[in-house]
Formats: C-alpha cells, structure tokens, sequence
C-alpha cells in the first residue's frame, strides 16, 4: 500500500462529491469488486487505473446505477442515495460516457442527445427546436464544436466522443464518468479532450476518468485511485509519482516499451495494394488512390487522426466494403475474394470496434474463437464444427495471451473490455496468418497486456507475418513500424522513417500541418 | 441500446439458455400460471373450473384423443420447427402459412395425378412439398436479400397471395375434382398405395397414429445436428447473434438469408403432409389452414429448442384435443384458446423470472463460497493468477 501525501484537504471548497464506502460486487466465479473506498472531490479529476478486469467499470457501473453493489453505500454530496437504475443517477446529477460507444450510427447527434434523454414519462412529442438549441449553447459554453445536425457516421471518433459527453452534459450531469475515453483518439485529440475537461471542472463539475495511458492520466488528474483486482490499493498524488511507480502499483511491472529491434524485413511481398478507392455513400473518396506494400515480416504502420479513411481502408482489404482497385496477396489478386476467401487465405484481422465486428457478445468465448476461422481446423472438420478442437484451443490462447476468466463457458460479455480485446488477439494470430490486418490492437488493454501483445506481434513477425498496423497510439506505431505512412482525409500524404522521427513530428504531420514532400 | 434491454429481448426469443431444473421450472410455471387465468374466465362465465379441467384431462387421456394429440403435434411439431429456423436468425418466417397450404395442394395434385408405385410416389409427394414450400419461402429470402424488403412484410403478402393462387387452382377448371358424398371439392385422391402406413401405437382405438410421426422426429434431429454441429448451422446463429460480427467473420448475409429462407420454406412444406400422406389424401376445401401461425406460438414457447418444440406441440395438441368435449358440455371451446394465448405469454415472462433468479441464486453461491473460502482472490477457481502471468 503506498499512500502519498494528499496536497487537497487544506482547500475548503473541495468537499467530496462522490463517495463509496465499502462496495462489493460478485459475479459468478469473479469479485470484480471488494470492498473497494472511493472519495471524489468536487471539481476535480479523478483518475482510476488499475489492469483490465480489476473492477473499474465495474464500480463505474454501480455508480451509475447500472448494476447494484452486493454490499456498500454510494454517498453524492454526502448523502446515501441507492439507484435502481441510470435513470436514478441521472436525476442525481450523475452521467457516464461507457468504454464502448452507444450512439446510433444512422441518426443525427441532435436525435441521439436527445433519444437518450427524452424523459420516460409524460409528453409524446419531442421539441427539437429547444434541443437543438440547447445543444448549441451547451457545445458553446464548454468548447465542445458540435454541430446538432450532423450524423453521427460521418464523425470521427474525437468528435463522437465528445457529442457523448454533450449527451450527459444535456442531461444535466454535474458528475462525469468517463470510461477510458481516450482509448482511440490520438494526442491532439487526446489534448482537446483534456481542454474540454479542464473548461469543465472550471465551472465545478466532477470528472472520474478511467484509462490505461498513464501520462495522460498524469497530466490531467488531480488525484488517483489505483485499483487492483478488486480492492482499492492506493490513492496517489498525481504530482508525486511517475508513469513507471504508477504501473509498478497496477500491475507489479515496468512501462513496456514497444521498441523493436533488428529489422526482419525480407523482399518476399505479403500484401499490395494499388490505387485502392473506398467511397462513401454520398460519393465522397473516403479512401482515395491508395497504394502500399507490406514483405513478410515488415509492420506498415498506418498515422492518423481517427476518421480520415483507416476504417474504410481496413474493410476494404478485408472485403468487407466495396472498392476500386486491386489487392494482391503474394502473387494471387485477391480483390473480387469475399471475406471468407480472404480469411482462408491467411489474412487475420483485429478490428477497430471489438463489440461490432470482433465478438459474439451472448456466445461462449469457445463460440467466440470460432467466429471468423469457422471453415479451419481447429474449429471445424469440413462441414462440422469440431467443439472439442475450438475448446481446447480456445484454452490455449486464454492461457498464452492471458485473458481472464473464470472458465471458456462464460459469455464474452461478461469479460473485461481489455480481456475481450485479449482474445481478439489471440484468436486472429492464431492459424499462422500470413498478413495481420490490426485496428488498435492494444486498445484499453493495460500496460502489461499491451507489452505482452507486442511481444506476440514481435515474434510472429520475426516469423515472418507482414502486419498492417493502424493505431491511435504514436508510441505503438513509432515502435513497431518498420515503415510507417501518413493518411490525411483518405490520402498517403506522407512516408515517415520511424527510426527518425519523433511522436510530435508525427503527431503534426497527421494534422497536415507540417506536410513533407 | 442499452446493453440489458437487449439481453432480455434475446431471452424471450430463446437465444439465452437456461440449464438444469430451471429450464423445466419455467414452462411448468407459465402452465399453473395459465390455468390460474383460465380458471378465472371459466369462473367469470359461469363455469367450475375444476370441473371442467377434470372433464378436459379425461377426455384427453382417452386412446382416440391420444391418437389425435399425437397427430396433431407431428403437424405442429413441423411447423415449430420451420418457424424456429428463422428465429434462430432472426428471421422472422410469417409466411409458414401460406407455404404450407400451397406446398400441399401442389403435392396432393401431384400425388393423385402421377402414376408411380406407392412408395415412390410418397417420397415424389414429399418432395414436391418441399420444394413448393422452398420456393415460396425463397421469394422471401431473395426479396430480402436483393432488394432490403422486410421479410415480415412481404411474407404476410405472400400468405394472401398462396390464399389467392390456392383458390384459383382449386377449381374444376385447374386442379380440383368433386369430392365423393359431399359438396366439397378437393384434388384427386392420392392411391391406396401412397398412403403413408401409421402406427396401432395406442391400444383401444382403431385410429392410427401418423407414421409421419417419425419423420418428424428425424427432423427435429436433423434441426439440432444442423444448428450446433455444423460450420452453416454456425454462421446461422453467428449473423443471428450479430449480424456485423458475421459480416466481419466472412459470412456472406444475403446467401444466408436466402440459404435460411429456404430450408424455413422446405420445413415448412413438410408441414401438410402427416396429414395429407396419413389422413385426408387429398387437399381439398377443409384442409387444416392457421397451421403456421400455430407453429410461431410453437416455436416460441419451445424457444427453438428442439426439445422445448416438441413438448410445446404435444401440449397444445392435447388441449386442442381435449377441449372438443366442451361444446358438448356447453362450455364454450374458446376457452382454450385464451389459455393457449396466456401460455405463451407466461412462459415469456416465466423464463425472465427464472432467468434473474438464477442470477442472483449464482451470485448468492459465489460469495458464499468466497467466504467460505480463504478469502484469497479468485475463490472459486476463478480469476487467473496475476504473478507470472505479465511477460516482458
Ligand atoms: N456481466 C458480467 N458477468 C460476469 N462477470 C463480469 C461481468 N462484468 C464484469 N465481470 C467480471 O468482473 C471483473 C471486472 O470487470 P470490469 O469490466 O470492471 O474490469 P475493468 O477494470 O473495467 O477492465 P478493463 O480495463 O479491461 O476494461 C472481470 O473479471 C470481469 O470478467
Ligand atoms: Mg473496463
């Protein structure tokens, strides 16, 4: 236990916005929380970290009235309160903005604010006139830049993550959880969202902030909670600990550095792709002229801000979308393939948003290790599923890559955001890939995980895989890459040495801003 | 969108399963439940409830009524069953109906005018069925596939649209000959030959019972093996669970959907024939209609389970059967209806409450063997061990 001098109690005006006392939750087969304490001052930024599956959205959740504690008492502003329901929170001031996007891809922001949020009861018709104009003055008042009107699938992912937070701003949250919000923005992103954020403790709302990246975590905290496997371990003072001490607390191990060493790229092309064209539904290039090779055992790393065409570009390869263009994969042009051809033909894939395209959220996770590889062995014998084969490999990967869980019969949903991402992984390097096509890989997995995972990638690319890799996380692409390509609204703007360049410069780069010929 | 409004929509459609006691526990549940409101109707109506439950069960038990409830549940059984198919997709196959009904017309017309030796000329009946029943149901799949339209919209219009063709091919002019001593018209008779053999299975009735039984029985195998041993019987429930997920995995959607709509269809053309091949050997006028609308209340209190169908079909069956007796008390028959109505409702809700239970019974033994424990992490062999396990 380390507990660091707390610098806060001398100010009067910090008085505790949230406590919890006590709180213990049980699932079958895991404590994902035990007896866990908690006090959040008002007006601060309260960060949680601790490794994936240690119970932080869990307790996120209860706060939020999602699920009830077994044991435990929720104080806001001091007084005990017991939600049935979000509703209960809401009107108690409390908003959440989950790990995982819940907003409706085909409508406008200004009907996702407001579908959420409409009051059950009472009148039928909904004034939009007042909510638009409502979302107007909130996205003002707190620097948000949203536009009502636009639809949510033309946003990236900073901008749909701040119409989230709109969203609970609108209910009247005065109390903000935000459950690993930064997962898939990249550090300008990540900087606007931190702006927005200090705008709102400014006006003394409360942020509790969940993340796996520690030198955010750093920079914008004012106080930290660590969580492990369960239980409360410590409570630290941003300004007294470093990146290092605070992953020593969570998981007992140092800052992983993705640094690859020797180079294993061979002259031997796994992927080409020429003059790949991806258009979206109003005609629009979302993916424009594209061309690139990836040998075996060569990581392409693929920079950019979230939304200017690497989701397009990914389901394109995958043949998922429709595309001009060709796609060879070694001599064989694969680009009238379906997907399952492809995935037979040695293309594995992580994809950026696990719960939409990576899982079967209600199946077992041996269900689950099936999805995706149902026509190979281990899964299947020609037409038939081979259960024993996919049980005992999905053994296999829980073991090596980790992930955990009380058994392979419990659903994916009842796995931790990071432990569902830990599967993914293991299931897609499973097979011998020849060409990985990997979304954030390591997305809100914990440090240790994220060392584990690049290790895996390491080794498999010494063995020759050919990865494409696309990632909000300028560490992860500077340090695996052996080449690494800039996209700008559908483009290759830019090629960056990532033995030379540094994440700032690739960081403006991505922007536009520092465009080199 | 939220996560556990979701989670109950995929219990009530059956894709949550419950083990153990606790899957019996449900149904039995609904059925006391049901009765309780049936005996409140009955009591509101002026009738004694136990009374006529008594009067029911003996009837039922009776070696003809068995007989009956045996037959009827093959054929409700096989509707079941079409319609489950589709659920399990979430497909939602209203147009059983109209399959069926045409599917066995065209088979019974087939039936009475190719010449063939029996057997044969069984399987040929069959098979016309099927395919009939795959036909109609694959406009369905196609439209759906091709062209977006929602599979319940243009299944009910295909269910008006067979009502329509049934009633034009069943003239003198096309199909339908008179039938003999009555007023009635129907397809030429099937031959003797063709008859499809049943089963003196109960003594003390000359009725037999449907040999097609047995095949309804290989069916509900067959629906099994299909949807958890196979790689399509996979991709089935995977685009059922998640359709963007299957997409991600290499499933082809649009070929499932028709693929699905299909084998729905070809179900569903089986559905007419336990009672063309074993009883009336002819479509005509009075041929069983409603059959596929029965088989969606099937279905969904057997939540697709092959098992689940079955006890689902015998039951409504038996009551089907058992309430014949009540006109002649004058009691109004209807009534069985309304508890065939509230079943289905009250399995629904049924397995909700047995499902929360479960979870909190789960949770409940959890701590306690957590308490009893140690108190060390991960008590019930649960939670990997963190040492060791981050490598560098
Ligand atoms: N609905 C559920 N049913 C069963 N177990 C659950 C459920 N939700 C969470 N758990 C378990 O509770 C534990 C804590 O999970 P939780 O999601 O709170 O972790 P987390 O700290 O948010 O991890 P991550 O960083 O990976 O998101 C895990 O072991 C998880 O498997
Ligand atoms: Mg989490």
């Amino acid at each position: 236990m380390r507990e660091a001098a707390i610098s806060i109690p001398t100010e009067v005006v910090a008085q505790p916005a949230v406590e919890l006392e006590g709180i213990t939750k049980r699932f079958p087969g895991v404590v994902a929380n035990r007896d866990i304490r908690l006090m959040v001052r008002r007006g601060h930024v309260h960060a949680i970290v601790g490794e994936n599956g240690a119970g932080k959205s869990t307790l996120m959740k209860i706060l939020y009235g999602m699920q009830r504690p077994d044991e435990g008492v929720i104080k806001i502003n001091g007084d005990p309160v017991a939600f049935r329901s979000p509703e209960g929170a809401i009107t108690a001031g409390i908003g959440m903005v989950h790990q995982h996007f819940m907003l409706a891809d085909n409508l406008t922001v200004l009907e996702n604010v407001v579908l959420g949020s409409e009051p059950r009861k009472g009148g039928i018709a909904i004034d939009f006139r007042a909510a638009r104009k409502k979302i107007k003055e909130i996205s003002d008042a707190y620097g948000l830049g949203i536009e009502p009107d636009m639809l949510v699938e033309e946003l990236g992912v900073g901008a749909r993550q701040r119409v989230e937070i709109l969203k609970v701003l609108f209910r009247g949250a005065r109390i903000l959880i935000l459950d690993e919000p930064t997962a898939v923005l990249v550090p300008q992103e990540v900087e606007e969202l931190f702006d927005n954020l200090r705008v709102l403790v400014g006006q003394g709302l409360t942020i509790i902030f969940i993340s796996h990246k520690l030198d955010e975590v750093l920079s914008v905290a004012d106080a930290i909670t660590v969580i492990r496997r369960g239980e409360t371990v410590a409570e630290v003072d941003p300004s007294a600990v470093t990146a290092r001490q605070l992953a020593e607390l969570m998981v007992g191990s140092e800052l992983p550095s993705p640094e690859t060493r020797d180079s294993t790229v061979t002259d031997v092309v796994a992927l080409s792709v020429e003059g790949l064209t991806v258009r979206a539904p109003d005609g629009r290039a979302a993916v424009d002229q594209v061309a690139f090779t990836i040998h075996k055992g060569e990581v392409l790393g693929i920079a950019g801000v979230e939304g200017n065409g690497q989701a397009e570009l990914v389901e394109a390869i995958m043949g998922m979308r429709p595309a001009d263009g060709t796609i060879h994969l070694a001599d064989a042009d694969i680009s009238s393939w379906s997907t399952l051809r492809r995935r037979e033909g040695g293309i594995g894939y992580i994809p950026e948003d696990r719960h939409r395209h990576g899982l079967l959220l209600e199946a077992p996770l041996w269900e689950n290790r099936i999805l995706g590889h149902q026509t190979r062995r281990p899964n299947a014998k020609g037409p038939w599923i081979d259960r024993a084969g996919a049980r005992g490999d999905t053994e296999r990967i829980a073991r090596e890559y980790d992930v955990r869980t009380p058994g392979i019969d419990v659903d994916a949903a009842a796995l931790s955001g990071g432990n569902q991402q830990k599967l993914i992984v293991g299931r897609e390097m499973s097979g011998d890939p020849v060409v990985l096509i990997a979304s954030h890989p390591t997305r809100g997995v914990d440090v240790g995980a994220q060392a584990a995972i690049w290790d895996h990638l390491r080794a498999a690319r010494a063995d020759g895989l050919a990865v494409l890799l696309v990632s909000a996380d300028l560490d992860e692409l500077i340090g695996l890459s052996d080449t690494l390509k800039v996209i700008l609204r559908g483009r290759i703007v830019a090629d960056v040495d990532p033995s030379a360049v540094t994440p700032e410069q690739l960081g403006s780069a991505m922007t536009g801003a520092g465009e080199e010929s | 969108m939220s996560p556990a409004a979701g989670g109950f929509l995929d219990r009530v459609s059956g894709r949550v399963k419950l083990t153990g006691w606790l899957s019996l526990a449900a149904p039995l549940l609904a059925i006391l439940f049901a009765a309780v409101i049936t005996a409140v109707v009955l009591l509101i109506t002026g009738n004694a409830p136990f009374a006529t439950f008594a009067l029911m069960a003996e009837y039922g038990v009776q070696p003809r009524s068995l007989v009956l409830t045996l037959n009827f549940a093959t054929t409700y059984y096989l509707a079941g069953l079409a319609v489950a198919i589709g659920f399990r997709m979430n497909l939602f196959n209203i147009g059983v109906d109209g399959q069926y009904r045409l599917a066995a017309l065209l088979a019974a017309a087939v039936g009475g005018t190719v010449a063939l030796p029996g057997p044969l000329l069984i399987v040929v009946v069959v098979l016309v069925g099927v395919l009939v029943g795959a036909l109609w149901a694959g406009i369905v799949g196609l439209l759906k596939a091709t062209r977006g339209v929602s599979e319940v919209i243009s299944s009910i219009m295909l269910n008006a649209i067979a009502t329509g063709v049934g009633a034009w091919l069943l003239t003198p002019a096309l199909l339908a000959v008179p039938v003999a001593g009555s007023n009635n018209i129907g397809t030429r008779p099937i031959p003797e030959s063709a008859h499809f053999p049943g089963f003196a299975l109960i003594p003390g009735t000359t009725v037999k019972v449907f040999g097609f039984i047995v095949v309804a029985i290989l069916m509900g195998i067959a629906y099994h093996v299909l949807l958890t041993r196979t790689v399509f019987g996979f991709d089935l429930r995977a685009t059922g669970r998640s359709e963007s997920a299957a997409v991600a995995s290499g499933v082809n959607v649009k070929k499932m959907v028709l693929a699905t709509m299909l084998i729905s269809g070809a179900v569903a053309g089986m559905v007419g024939m336990p009672q063309l091949l074993g009883a009336s050997y002819s479509y005509s006028l009075d041929f069983p209609a409603g059959l596929g609308f029965t088989g969606i209340a099937i279905a969904l209190l057997g939540r697709n389970h092959p098992v689940g169908i079955a006890v689902g079909a015998l039951l409504w069956s038996f009551l089907d059967n058992s309430s014949n007796i009540l006109d002649l008390e004058g009691i109004p028959k209807e009534i069985v209806i309304i508890m065939q109505g509230t079943i289905v409702l009250s399995v629904i809700v049924a397995y909700e409450l047995v499902h929360r239970y479960r979870m909190a019974a789960e949770q409940r033994r959890v701590s306690r063997e957590l308490t009893g424990g140690t108190g060390g992490s991960g008590g019930a062999g649960g939670t990997a061990t963190p040492e060791g396990a981050v490598s560098r």
